[in-house]
């Protein structure tokens, strides 16, 4: 594939073929290694052959091979000749990450770290097959589906504060619940309020270095050693169903004929099934919000039990990586409404956006990327530069490079938990076989992830953040 | 013959299936995709469901067939043992596949040691030479 190093960080697939636009990568080259080892730069190409794309096709430095899309994959749409696909969102809808400070140091924590992850372990479900706690009737679950994590502060999960400093304040208004399909109903009805497994935890962190004051000062990151919780989880069986359901739905509604992936099934955006899709998605949205409020919410009462008080622990933000979104973007040579898919891709709004909350909206909204379990993650500020970018995005996480069989065979869950306690790691996990999956080798190295979100302007560095404690499902 | 083999990829699950038939192949492979999230081989028959799934062609039958066991699972917390009766039709648009699906409800007697959120049509193969080979990735 014809490939052109533009700068150190930045490679274009020109125009060719069937190509509509062209195609950006955002790589150094030591991870572009690892991106054309795979199908991702294919899946670029394809997906800049799709219906009413605007200005290209980018591709995020974590980027690694998705279903249709990469995963790191970004990607605008005109609103009338343009689509939606939900192979540009993916399965896990609004797979997302929360982050909470505390007003504790780790010094705070000494002699109560082990206590604290046990309770935090016995109160949020987590792993395969684990139900939730919360018994819903289907009436109860359209509202949370209609209203998110509103639904959730209004039933006493969390504070109103909880819903400016979390994108979309929470509720995606475009939700509806009348397309959403009876088995997806049915996999969300046990599911509301756990963490489930696979990729997915919750981690007490501490800060490790700060490297932007002004913009961590207003995300209430004060020092190093600082105490925070990042939580990260998604909508669980209800959007992978609702994914699949849409999936076929496009698929017997168009065909799959002249699709050079069938993942990348999709429909005009203003079409009934575009819509229908779209409006199922962003209640899937809600419901993954709502999980992560609830979730928030039983961490803080075990800090409060545990330490005496969860008082500061204020929520940083909340910002999904799996999602479709109207948004309005410079293209074409004027401002428009166009619908942006963000795969394992996270918004990056610089200052002065109006969707951001008033408190951020002089740095820029908090970007929160978390590395693989046990390894650093690190907080970032969006940039006005990231919106000619990348219509405002940037990296989600590491990305895999090893397969889960291959981590499976090369590590021991066990001999992982005893390494991290040597390093003063805290684990906890229902499933020691997820762990090795899970294993920080079998990841691409989120340092250089950021640093290259950084220097191209996607995301601007604040903080880098540790864990003490982790907790897998 | 050996039923199926779990393949290596990057982000997750990977297997081919076969049989002399195309429906043993399906049926295998929901064993192959059961063999991800629990051992099927150790599950008591105590409990049987009947699936009756439709597709505009094979590929779409084979994943909405492999969509039941995962449905089964969260809503049932059923855990697949075998396959019995599996029965694939041509239709006016596409084919139907009828199966009873045997195994037991979860239970502290069994382990869990994976979840599948998904079937995927990504570098799906039917492919026919001799018997049958199917190749799924399923998201995880």
């Amino acid at each position: 594939m014809d490939l052109r190093k533009i700068s150190d960080n930045v490679w274009e697939i020109p125009k060719q073929g069937d190509m509509r636009v062209p195609a950006v990568i955002y790589s150094s080259a030591r991870l572009l290694d690892d991106i054309r080892r795979d199908m991702t730069l294919t899946q670029a190409r394809n997906v800049a052959c799709l219906p009413g794309i605007e200005r290209m096709s980018y591709v995020m430095p974590d980027a690694h091979q998705g279903y249709g899309f990469p995963i790191g994959g970004v990607a605008a749409f005109d609103l009338d000749s343009g689509i939606i696909s939900p192979g540009g969102v993916g399965y896990d809808i609004n797979c997302g990450v929360r982050l909470l400070k505390t007003d504790y140091t780790e010094t705070d924590l000494a002699g109560k770290r082990k206590e604290l992850l046990a309770e935090i372990f016995k109160e949020v479900p987590a792993g395969v097959g684990k139900g939730g706690v919360t018994k819903l009737s289907r009436g109860v679950l359209k509202e949370i589906l209609v209203k998110g994590a509103e639904w959730a502060v209004e039933n006493g999960y969390g504070r109103k504060e909880d819903l400016e400093r979390t994108e979309e304040y929470g509720r995606m208004k475009d939700a509806a619940a009348d397309a959403v399909s009876d088995r997806a109903m049915e996999r969300g009805l046990p599911q509301l309020g756990t963490l489930g497994s696979g990729n997915h935890f919750l981690e007490i962190q501490k800060v490790h270095e700060i490297y932007d004051e002004p913009a961590a000062r207003a995300f209430g990151i004060r020092a190093a050693g600082q105490v925070l919780v990042m939580i990260h989880c998604g909508s669980r069986g209800f959007g992978h169903q609702v994914a699949t359901d849409y999936i076929e739905l496009m698929e017997n509604a168009y065909g799959v004929k002249g699709l050079p992936d069938r993942e990348l099934v999709h429909a005009p955006f203003k079409s009934s099934q575009g819509q229908q899709y779209y409006r199922s998605m962003c209640a899937a949205v809600n419901y993954a919000f709502a999980n992560r409020q609830m979730i928030a919410h039983w961490v803080r009462d075990v800090f409060a039990r545990v330490l005496g008080s969860s008082k500061g622990m204020d929520q940083v933000y909340d910002v999904c990586h799996n999602v479709a979104k109207v948004e309005t973007h410079e293209a074409g040579g004027r401002s428009r409404k166009l619908v942006v898919h963000r795969k394992g891709a996270t918004r990056s709004f610089g200052p002065g956006r109006p969707e951001i909350p008033e408190c951020y909206r002089s740095v820029g909204q908090p970007v929160i990327i978390p590395g693989s379990m046990g390894t650093a993650s690190f907080i970032l500020a969006g940039t006005q530069e990231a919106e000619g970018l990348s219509f405002s995005s940037t990296a989600h996480g590491a990305g895999r490079v090893m397969s889960r069989h291959e981590a499976t065979r090369r590590f021991r869950g066990e001999r992982i938990r005893d390494d991290l306690a040597r390093k003063g790691i805290e684990l906890k996990s229902t499933n020691w076989k997820g762990v090795a999956e899970e294993a920080s080798e079998a990841y691409k190295d989120v340092d250089e992830v950021v640093r290259v979100s950084h220097e191209v302007g996607l995301g601007r560095l604040v903080a880098k953040v540790v864990p003490i404690g982790v907790m897998k499902g | 013959m050996e039923k199926y083999k779990i393949l290596p990829h990057t982000a997750d699950g990977k297997f081919e299936a076969y049989g002399a038939t195309l429906e043993e192949a399906f049926g295998n492979a929901a064993l192959a995709l059961a063999s991800l999230m629990w051992d099927w081989s150790k599950v008591e028959p105590r409990v049987r469901h009947f699936v009756h799934v439709r597709g505009i062609d094979r590929e779409q039958l084979l994943v909405k067939f492999l969509g039941e066991t995962i449905y089964l699972f969260e809503t049932k917390q059923f855990l697949l043992g075998k396959v019995d009766g599996l029965r694939i039709r041509p239709e006016f648009e596409g084919f139907s596949l009828e199966a009873l699906l045997g195994g037991d409800t979860l239970s502290e007697r069994y382990g869990l040691f994976g979840d599948v959120k998904a079937v995927t049509y990504h570098e799906l193969k039917i492919e026919e030479c001799g018997g049958f080979t199917v190749q799924v990735v399923v998201d995880m």
